[in-house]
């Protein structure tokens, strides 16, 4: 019984939680204060796993809930509830979207669309050298300009822009192989 | 069956490559189907995406059910969507059941400092490679400037930005039409 539940929970995230992984959040405190399932210091270690592993945070946060609830059964049924109302929607829209494929006003919304689309990707990528490159934190307590600066991660930022955009031998590899690198370099030196 | 398969392996390799959240997701996705398999355009990756963030559900989940349903119809979209989310649901069960402290890790918390780094990197190629196919002319480097700089400062939801320049784009286009 407990698995329907997890799913018809998680069913209920995925239809109302629109605009990315951080999004489930507010879903998941309120899901711990209604069935008592988990606790919010649960849900922080959950999201702390979330990051640290490959995959949409969303599904991670759903898979890690249903397991610590009802074992692999309940993580395969929440994992499924998050989904299927995506599955559902995605499918209804592309059959009337590509009704209107041709038509110049859709062409013409997609005009627009296109360049807000990659200013949403570019912000979020902002957010990310935030996270990844400066040391707002230490530069806050400090106060010294040259504190922002992670040194470390810039130096490594910079050889890799290098490596992936103007080195011809490794211009094509696979983004992975530069994943995985940049996971040694940061086990090694950070 | 066999491009069933296909897709679900598609997905399965964007799933367990991704890193970080769902942007970093782009460049893999880029990689994997747009240059590899050549299932969809750049152009129709931003289309995808877009819509994906307004609909329910997981952008980059919402995003390769569009892409699997191109190729194989309903069918397709969700052996998209469940080969996108196998990995993850399989590394996840396997740290709640043996590893506890996994994310507390010190060698687990440097690798993820390294790959930030890493991701950093690729999510800027991704938006140099479609910044060629969206930011055409000048009209549009106004509403790539106004979205990146909007979501940045305000904390509009990614819903609106969409709605409101997917009306410019129609605006602007009838105001083009107009004036010819």
């Amino acid at each position: 019984m407990i698995i329907l539940r997890l799913w018809w929970e998680f069913f209920k995230i995925g239809l109302f939680s629109v605009g990315g992984g951080m999004a489930t959040l507010p879903f998941l405190y309120d899901m711990s204060d209604r069935t008592g399932w988990f606790t919010y210091d649960m849900i922080a270690d959950m999201l702390a796993v979330s990051e640290s592993t490959p995959g949409p945070i969303g599904i991670n946060m759903a898979t890690y809930t249903g397991f610590t609830t009802a074992g692999v059964l309940g993580s395969l049924a929440a994992t499924l509830g998050i989904i299927t109302p995506g599955i559902i929607i995605v499918l209804l829209v592309v059959s009337v979207l590509d009704r209107f494929r041709e038509n110049r006003y859709v062409e013409a919304a997609f005009y627009g669309l296109r360049p807000a689309s990659t200013g949403l990707i570019a912000a979020a990528g902002i957010l990310v050298i935030e996270i990844a490159l400066l040391n707002t934190e230490l530069f806050k307590k400090t106060g010294l300009f040259a504190d922002v600066f992670n040194i470390k991660a810039l130096i490594l930022a910079a050889i890799l822009l290098f490596l992936t955009r103007w080195f011809k031998p490794t211009k094509k590899l696979h983004p992975i192989v530069f994943i995985a690198a940049s996971a040694l370099v940061g086990i090694l030196v950070f | 069956m066999k491009e069933l398969f296909e897709i679900f392996k598609a997905s399965f390799r964007v799933g367990i490559m991704t890193f970080g959240g769902g942007y970093a997701m782009l460049p893999i996705l880029q990689r994997e189907v747009v240059e590899s398999r050549k299932w969809v355009s750049e152009e129709e990756v931003l289309d995808y995406y877009a819509i994906g963030q307004c609909l329910p559900g997981i952008i980059m989940v919402n995003t390769m059910i569009f892409i699997g349903q191109k190729r194989r119809g309903t069918i397709g979209g969700i052996a998209a969507a469940l080969g996108t989310v196998c990995p993850a649901l399989i590394i996840i069960t396997v740290i709640a059941a043996l590893l506890s402290g996994f994310a507390d890790s010190e060698i687990v918390k440097n690798a993820f400092a390294g790959i930030r780094v890493c991701v950093c990197v690729l999510i800027f190629n991704a938006v140099a490679k479609l910044w060629k196919s969206s930011v055409i002319d000048w009209k549009c480097l106004l509403i790539f400037a106004a979205v990146a700089l909007g979501s940045l400062l305000t904390d509009i939801t990614p819903v609106i930005f969409v709605l409101v320049s997917a009306l410019t784009g129609i605006v602007l286009k009838c105001l083009e039409v107009k004036n010819k």
